[in-house]
């Protein structure tokens, strides 16, 4: 079964909202209609997003780390929020683990943003239906855009590469091997929501460096001393082709 | 939570529609079985049952101001394999049906003609009547008590409370009504509303200690995954409010929330029952009717505090507005 999901890696975030905007410019323009937004420029603005960017402080000044936290729906691959929908406008798709929300069946009743955990619904005040992110699901399949754009808008917009999109459930893709490879981790494991999204924590960069990059491979035999000056026709070792 | 008040109405309304009822149809049943003496006020069981649907009508009223999209309701109807809410959503309206049917029934005086083996149609329908007016408060108060990430509400004195409360101030109104149209009623219902609003009141203390011990099960590190002591929000990713903020923070200080909780506790329990006590024995409508109404005010309180004690763990995520 695919699951398609998302991977942020916290290693990389730098908080610049460029997935925030991203998600918003793309939903907002699209068939399923606008993500109102009100008092854009007022005392107390306030809209419908999908994403949301958050930053934390860990640990105590002056060793402190700011953890960028971007937030959207996870895709649980067991939605708390889809059995308790009384129209069965939220539903979560068989055939990629996307959950989704009906517009056009949604009462607004509120129910389903109770039983998620994770504060990833939001009602749009105007249409008055519950909006949610749909990882991009009218673009990751649009075969009018090359291959290499069908995927989510934030993904797209990300300028460090935090964000990764693909089927966690097939061991060989890159989301897949970047759980895999760098301890990916879900939100909240105690509710068995089984988030599909992955977060890669913050690690230590080390950087390798190799015996070789230490010591000239042209200098095999450890004599430091000058080597012979070569011959005005013969190329140097280091492909620096002539003096 | 924040407070809905629509659900707040709703769950208080149909609760008293429900109690009253249940006191109806009891008080039909005693007098079948010769416990008591058949009320003589012409149109007892019609007017008191028409009473009942409109306080039942009244919250499925109230319900619709919860929703976004009311002239889509009827599409909550569908998901009742799952949904406690569709479950609800279904059960409400079939109960409304069975006590208009009740009312009708004894209007037209069908007690007169029995059915089969002494039960009379308005028996029969008022069996049934009580199969789902049971079942609506098992599902009202499953729709709370049925989310896991609420643990105020994720407990089944939440479907007890229910049942204790409405049966409490549905035998309030009956007593109320009987003191009115049914003097000799009169003590024989306020017994059983002061017995249950006793019940009541051992039910919901026993939540209010429950809950009072609850430890949240998620905290910040799980919320965001780092495994660090102390991690404080500094940004919750937008300057101004969202639903997020609105629907899940109740934003009044905790003095206000006790202050809340002392007055319902003095609303709902001794309050009601000395009025209904001194109404009973003085056999004063105008006091019973005081015993029913404070103690509807105060469940309002009740049911507001239900809502405000619940913190849901979204909260984690949005604690500082910048």
């Amino acid at each position: 079964m695919t699951q398609l999901a998302l991977v942020i890696d916290l290693n990389v975030c730098v908080g610049c909202q460029a997935c925030v905007t991203s998600c918003k410019e793309w939903n907002t323009s699209g068939a399923a209609g606008f993500l109102s937004d009100d008092n854009p420029y007022g005392a107390d603005p306030t809209g419908t997003f999908f994403n949301r960017v958050q930053t934390f402080e860990v640990g105590e000044y002056p060793n402190t780390q700011t953890v960028h936290f971007p937030k959207s729906c996870l895709h649980c691959e067991d939605p708390p929020c889809v059995p308790v929908c009384p129209t069965g406008a939220s539903y979560k798709r068989a055939e990629d683990g996307i959950v989704l929300v009906d517009y056009d069946k949604c009462i607004g009743c509120k129910y389903c943003a109770w039983a998620c955990p994770y504060g990833v619904r939001e009602v749009d005040e105007h249409q008055k239906v519950m909006k949610k992110c749909t990882l991009c699901v009218d673009r990751i399949y649009d075969q009018q855009l090359a291959p290499s754009d069908r995927k989510p808008a934030c993904v797209m917009a990300c300028p460090t590469n935090a964000r990764l999109f693909g089927d966690i459930h097939d061991p060989a893709s890159e989301v897949s091997q970047a759980i895999r490879e760098n301890a990916g981790y879900q939100l909240m494991p105690e509710w068995g929501t089984h988030p599909a999204n992955h977060y890669l924590p913050r690690r230590k960069q080390e950087l390798k460096i190799h015996d070789d990059a230490l010591e000239r491979v042209d200098n095999p035999l450890k004599i430091d001393g000058k080597l012979p000056r070569p011959g005005v026709r013969e190329p140097a070792l280091d492909d620096v082709t002539t003096w | 939570m924040r407070p809905a008040f629509s659900v707040i109405l709703l769950t208080t309304l149909i609760g008293v529609g429900q109690g009253l009822f249940l006191a109806l149809f009891s008080v039909q049943v005693l007098t079948r079985i010769g416990m008591l003496a058949a009320p003589a006020a012409p149109g007892f069981y019609p007017v008191a049952s028409a009473i009942a649907l409109a306080f039942l009508a009244a919250g499925l009223v109230a319900s619709f101001f919860h929703l976004g999209r009311p002239e889509r309701a009827w599409r909550a109807a569908a998901m009742w394999r799952t949904s406690w809410l569709s479950r609800e959503v279904i059960v409400l309206p079939a109960f409304m049906a069975c006590v208009f049917l009740y009312a009708l029934g004894h209007h037209l005086g069908w007690p007169s003609q029995p059915l089969f083996a002494g039960i009379d149609a308005t028996l029969a329908i008022g069996a049934i009547g009580t199969a789902l007016c049971l079942l609506l408060f098992l599902c009202t108060g499953m729709v709370y008590a049925c989310l896991k990430f609420l643990p105020e509400w994720h407990t089944p004195l939440t479907v007890v409370n229910y049942l204790a409360f409405g049966c409490a101030s549905g035998l309030m109104l009956a007593a109320a009504y009987a003191a009115l149209v049914e003097p000799k009623l009169v003590r024989f219902l306020a017994a059983w509303a002061a017995g249950f609003t006793a019940v009541a009141l051992f039910t919901r203390v026993a939540s209010l200690i429950r809950n009072g011990r609850l430890r949240p099960r998620s905290t910040l590190q799980t919320a965001i995954g780092v495994k660090h002591p102390r991690i404080v929000q500094s940004s919750q990713g937008f300057m101004g409010g969202s639903f997020n903020t609105r629907e899940f923070f109740h934003g009044r200080p905790g003095a206000f929330l006790r202050a809340v909780k002392w007055s319902f506790l003095v609303a709902v329990f001794p309050v009601p029952v000395a009025l209904l006590g001194a109404g009973a024995l003085a056999a004063s409508p105008a006091l019973v009717a005081a015993a029913f109404l404070v103690q509807y005010a105060g469940l309002l309180g009740e049911r507001w505090f239900f809502f405000a004690q619940a913190t849901h763990p979204q909260n984690l995520y949005y604690q500082r507005v910048a």
